[in-house]
């Protein structure tokens, strides 16, 4: 039936069977909380109680808390929802592309991205909402709803609305997809529930779902027309992200090249965030044979590829901003090179030029540590890549007597902890609780491509 | 014999899927009915086995895609364009390519749901939906294979001989109450 190089790694190692793929995922579901996992999530909250203070002093007293002034009017905030809307694009990349790609090793790692990307999403939208000051009120700015002032539309000509609805789809679309791939996965837990709690829980999260033929026949193609939907669909969101730089005119932003330069970025620090938690995934839960080294490996080769697109954009901006002969655009680059945020730029460039680069040597990139390390490099790498982009467009304005430096208070950092404290808590309750690995999809490639087949036969 | 208050069912469980394939094949030849067969995991090429069309879901992803793209364009073309016009940054009141963003995004968001939607409603999934289990294995490492007696007219003892010749790793009967 398969069709494939002989020679090609088995995607799933040690002779398992479907029974063992059952119950290696299942397990984890059924287990009680171990003393690990009660502790991460304690921290977990902690983090996230700790930010929620912030936020509520955000929103009580003002953004006046943050540490912005009037020449830069945008700092941490958009930095972090720009860096966790690129972390959200790993999931659906992994899921929808590599999908229409047939990429067998996606279903391994499927689950955990595409959870990992809505609850980034999550994440990053919490900036935009909390920096409108007064978000109870944010409906009427965000979103076409009649009102009592005309009614007075929304503004369809902003990229800012066009991010509204960008980011909103891609949130829906991705919960969509991730739900009907587990809906599977959640009878399976269903037939094999013991108690009456976890068994009408599960049962009421499966749908009633049986595996009939036509009903998967359905969820095939289901999934055949989310994954085309969801492409164009994930390139859209962080082009649309970039509009929100490109359409304006300081010099720094006002650039052609963002929508791809910003997509490939994403889709760099996306892998890089799905390779951290994989890691530690795969180690807890003893998944070494269905996470194998050659996922780890084909995922440090996109990041070499799309850190080297990254890296390419950063060299080409330069050059174009001297080629222009426009001088506001060269004295843009030069200070970011060269003027007070020297350090936010040269960080930058070490961990997403150079680091990622080192990924090229197969002792590196087949090592776990090594792997682990780089990905979290990578991240710090484009947190700063945003800041850059950002603060330093913005603090030398248009008047040399507004220019400005940008320090971030304590609730600007208290913000981004209660990102992180929601992210992590929400990572982890959807460890314990949900099959991580979807099971199903590992059980079609499973005769076709593992190393039971040498065994049995 | 009390034919209407029980389904009768006589299930082919099957451990291997090329076996599976093998033997709904066969199983058909033989003229038994098949009414349904449920699998841990998808397996290309068992709805062309069992006889079934294509799914016409496509279809209506794309009717859902277009009635997005209807409405996006609707909408902002009457509320930029008719209910309060305004001049921004010099654009056209109505100006398409300023809309292309939102358009792609509603196409693509009523698509999908649409899709989804159709596909829970003609597949019966619902959250409190009570399915009839023909055997808890076949979301684990079986495949099932349901004949339902009333559909067929072998005798049970003639349909359990057939299956015999299919590999069938068990041959179950089970029966459900009608209500």
């Amino acid at each position: 039936m398969h069709i494939g190089a002989p020679v090609r790694e088995p995607l799933v190692t040690g002779g398992k069977t479907i029974k063992d793929v059952t119950h290696d995922i299942s397990r984890h579901v059924e287990a009680t909380p171990n003393p690990r996992w009660l502790l991460a999530m304690a921290v977990s909250i902690a983090l996230l109680a700790a930010g929620t203070y912030a936020v509520f002093r955000t929103v009580w007293d003002g953004i006046g808390m943050w540490g912005l002034n009037k020449t830069v009017g945008w700092a941490w905030d958009i930095t972090n929802f720009v860096w966790w809307v690129g972390i959200g694009h790993a999931g659906t990349l992994i899921s929808a592309v590599l999908l229409l790609f047939r990429q067998k090793w996606r279903t391994s790692i499927n689950r955990a991205a595409e959870a990992m990307t809505i609850f980034a999403v999550i994440c990053a939208a919490q900036f935009p909402i909390l920096h409108m000051g007064r978000p109870w009120l944010g409906a009427y700015w965000a979103l076409p709803l009649p009102n009592t002032f005309g009614s007075l539309w929304v503004n369809f000509n902003s990229p800012l609305l066009w991010d509204v609805f960008a980011i909103s789809t891609y949130f829906t679309v991705s919960l969509v997809f991730w739900y009907i791939g587990l809906v599977p996965d959640f009878a399976t837990i269903r037939d094999r529930a013991k108690g009456t709690i976890s068994r009408a829980v599960y049962g009421a999260l499966s749908l009633g779902w049986t595996g009939g033929a036509k009903t998967w026949q359905r969820y095939e193609t289901v999934s055949l027309v989310l994954a085309g939907l969801a492409t164009p669909l994930v390139l859209s969101v962080h082009t649309i992200v970039s509009f929100d730089f490109a359409t304006s005119v300081i010099p720094g932003w006002h650039t052609t090249i963002f929508p791809p330069y910003f997509v490939a970025g994403a889709i760099f620090s996306g892998f890089a965030m799905v390779l951290t938690l994989m890691i530690i995934t795969r180690k807890v839960y003893k998944l070494e044979d269905y996470i194998t080294m050659s996922h780890i490996e084909l995922m440090n080769i996109v990041i070499i590829i799309t850190g080297s697109i990254v890296g390419i954009a950063y060299i080409t901006e330069f050059f174009v901003a001297w080629y222009s002969g426009v001088e506001y655009e060269q004295y843009a680059f030069i200070n970011r090179a060269t003027g007070p945020y020297w350090w936010a730029y040269w960080s930058m460039m070490t961990c997403n030029v150079i680091s990622p680069q080192l990924f090229w040597f197969k002792k590196i990139r087949t090592s776990i540590v090594a792997t682990f390390i780089l990905s979290i490099v990578v991240n710090i790498g484009m947190w700063f890549e945003r800041f850059v982009i950002i603060v330093t467009s913005l603090h030398r304005d248009y008047l040399p007597s507004s220019w400005a430096m940008f320090s971030p208070t304590i609730y600007d950092v208290g913000v981004y902890l209660f990102t992180f404290g929601l992210f992590f808590t929400l990572f982890f309750l959807f460890a314990k609780f949900f099959p991580v690995i979807n099971m199903a999809e590992v059980k079609s490639v499973l005769k076709s491509s593992s190393s039971t087949e040498q065994i049995n036969r | 014999m009390a034919v209407s208050t029980t389904d009768n069912y006589i299930l082919g469980l099957y451990d291997d899927e090329d076996v599976l394939m093998e033997a709904v094949r066969t199983v058909r030849k033989q003229g038994v009915m098949i009414e349904e067969v449920y699998s841990p995991f998808p397996i290309h090429g068992l709805d062309e086995a069992l006889g079934y069309t294509r799914s016409r879901l496509p279809i209506a992803a794309f009717l859902f895609g277009i009635l997005g793209t209807t409405l996006a364009l609707t909408m902002q073309i009457y509320m930029m364009g008719v209910d309060w016009p305004m001049i921004i940054g010099g654009k056209d009141f109505v100006a398409l390519p300023s809309f292309i963003p939102v358009t792609f995004e509603l196409t693509v968001l009523l698509s999908a749901l649409g899709m989804v939607a159709t596909f829970l409603i003609v597949s019966n999934l619902k959250p409190y939906g009570r399915p009839r289990i023909y055997d808890l294995r076949s979301t684990d490492n079986l495949h099932v294979m349901a004949i339902n007696l009333r559909s067929n007219r072998l005798n049970p003892a003639q349909i359990k001989d057939v299956l015999a010749t299919t590999q069938a790793v068990e041959i179950n009967e089970k029966s459900f109450d009608l209500v």
